[in-house]
C-alpha cells in the first residue's frame, strides 16, 4: 500500500478514536466541564498532562531544532522539563488544596480583587490566544504534507474535529481523548527513532545509541564523529555551544518558570481527587515527558550525521528521492553556486548552497531511513495528536476564562449551572473559530510569540501564585503591582529588541544584538522580568496594609493536604 | 491541631524543599551550564558528562527529585497527622 492510503487509514481510526471517547465522555456539569468532576486518576492525568503539554512544535520541530543547535538546544531540553519539579514541588499540591477550577480563581481569591482577577484573565488570554493559533497552523501543515490537502482544508478540519470533543466533553472528553493522544503520539516518535538508532549505531535504544559506537566501521564515538562532520564544514562543534552562557542560563530558566506558570498545564492538576495525587501526577507526567524529550536530542544527532554524509559535497543529482519530495515542499532548498553540481552544505553564507526547515527532521526522517510506509503514516498520526491536545487544552482555558472568570465571578453572579454550562460551550465555539482564522491567516509575530509566551507567563503568573502559597504578608497591592510591571517589562523588552519598533522595524533587530540587557536575548529576558516583578511585588507589599485575616487563613488552609475534598465551585 | 504543630509540618516542608531544588540547581545550571566545560573534559562511553547532563541527565535527575518529594511528603502528612482520608 502507498503511503497515502496508510495515513488515511491511521489518522482516519485515530480520529475515530478521539470521536467516540467524546462521545462516551460527555459533561453533564460544569464541575465536568472544567475539571472532570475533580475524579481523574493520576496516572490517566500524567498521560493527559504530557499530551496536553507535547505540542506540535515539541513533536515535529524541536528534534530539528537541536540538530542544528547542538549542545544549545539543551536550552529547550531542561527549560521544558525541569520546570516540572516547580510544579510538583511549589505550585500543583497547593493549587489543588485550594481546589477551584482556574488559575485566575486563585489570584483573585487570594488577592481578594476582581482588579487582580481581570490582570489575570488578560494574561491568561494573551498566553493561550498566541498558543492556540500555532497548533492549529500546525494541523494544518500535517495534513497538507501527508493528506495533500491545503493547508486551509486541513485547519477545518482540525478545528472541526477540536470543536466537537472539546465542545461536547469539557475537560472531561478532552482528558481521556489526550490519554489516547499520548498513546498515539510517543508511539508514532518512538518506532523511527528506533529503526534509526539501530541503523547507525546497533543499539536499540536511542538514549544510548546516542553516546554509543558509530556503524561505519570508523570505530569512532557518534558525537565524536560529529563533532568532526560539523567542524569540517565550518560549524560549532555539536557538543559546543555558540551562545553565551549567560543567555543559555536565562532563556532554560524563563522557559522552566514559564512552564511552571502556563495555565493550561496548571489546570490539568485540578481535576485529581487529592493533594496526594497532584503531586505524584506530577512525577508521571514528567516521566512520560522525559520519553519524547530523553529521545528527541538523540534523533537530532543521528539526524544530522545521516544529512551530513548524505549530502555534503555530493552529486545534485545522485541524490535519493527523499530530497527531491520535500524539495518540492520548498522545505529543502538547493542553489548552485558554484556551479559545478555538486551540494555544499557550510556555515560561510556566501558559499553556503543549501537550505533545510528544521520541521525535516522529524518528519523525513522515516524516509531517510528507509522505513516502511505505515511508519510514514504514523508519524502523521502523530504531529496530528500532537497539535489537536496541545489545541484542545488551551481552548478549554479560554473558554473558562469567559465563562467562569468573566460572566459568573464578575459579570453575572447569578446564572445558572445550565446557563454556565451553556456559555462555556458557546466560548469554546468562538475560541476555536478564532484560533482557526489565525490558523489560516497567521499574523507574521505568530511564530516569534509563541515562543516568548513562556516569557509573558513567567513574568506575571508565576511570582504571584508563589507568593500566594509562600507568603502570608503578600497583599493585592503587592501582587498586582508586581503582575503588571512584570508583563509590561516583558512587552517592551519583547516590542524593542523582537520587533525593533523602537529602532526602525524588523530590519533593525540584528544590530541591536549588543545592546541587550545583561546580553540576555528577548527569549530569556522572562528571566529577568520575572525577578522584577518579585521585587516589585515585595517592596510594595511592605508600603501598604497586610491581607486581611481571612485571606491568612486561606494561605494556613492550603499548607496541609486535610480536608482538600474535591475540586469545588464556592 | 496547635499551631505550633502545624508550623514544624510548614518548616519541615521547607526543608525538603530546599534541599531538592539545591539538587536541582545543580543537576541542570551546574552540570548542564556553568561547570560543563569542565565537565566536558570527563568522559562516559561516547558523552562529555556536561554535555550529557544538559541534554540527557538533567531529565533524569528531574524526575527522580518528583518522586523522592513524592515519597517524603506522604511521609511526613502521615507523621504529622495532616494526611488526606
Amino acid at each position: 500500500m502507498d503511503v497515502k492510503t496508510w495515513t488515511y487509514i491511521i489518522v482516519g481510526l485515530s480520529f475515530a478514536l478521539y470521536i467516540g471517547i467524546a462521545i462516551w465522555s460527555r459533561a453533564g456539569s460544569t464541575k465536568e466541564f472544567y475539571v472532570a468532576g475533580g475524579g481523574v486518576s493520576p496516572l490517566a492525568n500524567g498521560m493527559a498532562t504530557a499530551a496536553d503539554w507535547m505540542s506540535a512544535a515539541s513533536f515535529i520541530s524541536m528534534a530539528g531544532l537541536i540538530s542544528f543547535m547542538g549542545y544549545d538546544g539543551a536550552v529547550y531540553l531542561m527549560g521544558w522539563t525541569g520546570g516540572y519539579v516547580l510544579l510538583a514541588l511549589l505550585l500543583a499540591p497547593y493549587l489543588r488544596k485550594f481546589g477551584k477550577y482556574t488559575v485566575p480563581d486563585f489570584i483573585g481569591d487570594r488577592y481578594y480583587s476582581n482588579t487582580a482577577r481581570t490582570v489575570a484573565v488578560i494574561c491568561a488570554l494573551i498566553v493561550s490566544f498566541t498558543y492556540v493559533a500555532g497548533q492549529m497552523r500546525g494541523v494544518g501543515v500535517v495534513f497538507s504534507r501527508f493528506l495533500e490537502v491545503s493547508i486551509e482544508m486541513g485547519v477545518v478540519i482540525g478545528m472541526i474535529i477540536v470543536l466537537f470533543y472539546a465542545v461536547l466533553g469539557g475537560m472531561k472528553g478532552i482528558t481521556y481523548t489526550q490519554v489516547a493522544q499520548y498513546c498515539v503520539l510517543i508511539f508514532a516518535y518512538m518506532v523511527p527513532a528506533i529503526f534509526i538508532s539501530i541503523a547507525l549505531t546497533g543499539n536499540a535504544i536511542p538514549q544510548l545509541g546516542f553516546g554509543g559506537v558509530i556503524n561505519d566501521g570508523s570505530g569512532m564515538y557518534l558525537l565524536d564523529k560529529l563533532d568532526g562532520l560539523n567542524q569540517d564544514l565550518g560549524f560549532a562543534a555539536y557538543t559546543d555551544g555558540t551562545k553565551s552562557m549567560v543567555d543559555v542560563f536565562a532563556i532554560t530558566f524563563a522557559l522552566m518558570v514559564g512552564t511552571a506558570g502556563l495555565p493550561h498545564v496548571i489546570v490539568r492538576f485540578f481535576t485529581v481527587p487529592k493533594v496526594k495525587d497532584a503531586r505524584v501526577s506530577a512525577g508521571y507526567a514528567l516521566l512520560f515527558i522525559a520519553i519524547l524529550y530523553t529521545t528527541a536530542p538523540a534523533v537530532a544527532a543521528f539526524a544530522r550525521t545521516n544529512m551530513i554524509n548524505t549530502v555534503s559535497n555530493k552529486e545534485y543529482s545522485q541524490m535519493p528521492e527523499w530530497f527531491k519530495k520535500w524539495e518540492t515542499t520548498k522545505l529543502i532548498k538547493f542553489e548552485d553556486k558554484n556551479g559545478d553540481g555538486k551540494i555544499q552544505y557550510v556555515k560561510d553564507k556566501d558559499a553556503n548552497e543549501l537550505t533545510v526547515d528544521n520541521d525535516i527532521m522529524v518528519l523525513a526522517n522515516p524516509e531517510i531511513a528507509n522505513l516502511p510506509n505505515w511508519v510514514i503514516a504514523l508519524v502523521a498520526a502523530g504531529g496530528l495528536a500532537a497539535a489537536l491536545s496541545t489545541a484542545a487544552g488551551l481552548l478549554l482555558v479560554i473558554s473558562t476564562s469567559v465563562s467562569r472568570d468573566l460572566i459568573k465571578m464578575q459579570w453575572n453572579p447569578n446564572v445558572s449551572e445550565k446557563n454556565e454550562l451553556l456559555y462555556a460551550r458557546l466560548s469554546a465555539a468562538v475560541a476555536v473559530i478564532v484560533a482557526g482564522y489565525f490558523g489560516i491567516n497567521p499574523p507574521g509575530f505568530v511564530a516569534a510569540v509563541v515562543a516568548l509566551a513562556f516569557g509573558l507567563a513567567a513574568a506575571s503568573f508565576f511570582p504571584a501564585i508563589i507568593m500566594g502559597i509562600f507568603s502570608k504578608r503578600m497583599n493585592m497591592q503587592g501582587a498586582v503591582a508586581g503582575m503588571v510591571v512584570g508583563i509590561c517589562l516583558m512587552i517592551f523588552y519583547m516590542l524593542k529588541f523582537k520587533f525593533g519598533i523602537f529602532d526602525g522595524g524588523k530590519d533593525a533587530v540584528d544590530g541591536l544584538k549588543d545592546a541587550w540587557w545583561f546580553g540576555i536575548s528577548p527569549e530569556g529576558f522572562g528571566t529577568v522580568a520575572m525577578l522584577a516583578n518579585f521585587a516589585v511585588a515585595l517592596v510594595v507589599s511592605y508600603m501598604t496594609p497586610p491581607p486581611p485575616q481571612s485571606v491568612q487563613e486561606i494561605v494556613e488552609n492550603i499548607r496541609i493536604p486535610r480536608g482538600s475534598g474535591e475540586a469545588h465551585a464556592h | 491541631m496547635s499551631n505550633n504543630h502545624l508550623q514544624n509540618y510548614w518548616k519541615k516542608n521547607l526543608f525538603y524543599l530546599v534541599v531538592l531544588l539545591v539538587i536541582w540547581f545543580f543537576s541542570s545550571y551546574g552540570a548542564g551550564i556553568l561547570f560543563a566545560d569542565n565537565l566536558n573534559s570527563i568522559k562516559i562511553g561516547g558523552f562529555k558528562l556536561g554535555f550529557w547532563f544538559a541534554q540527557q541527565g538533567s531529565i533524569y535527575v528531574f524526575i527522580i527529585i518528583i518522586f523522592v518529594y513524592v515519597y517524603l511528603m506522604n511521609k511526613l502528612d502521615k507523621e504529622f497527622d495532616v494526611d488526606e482520608k
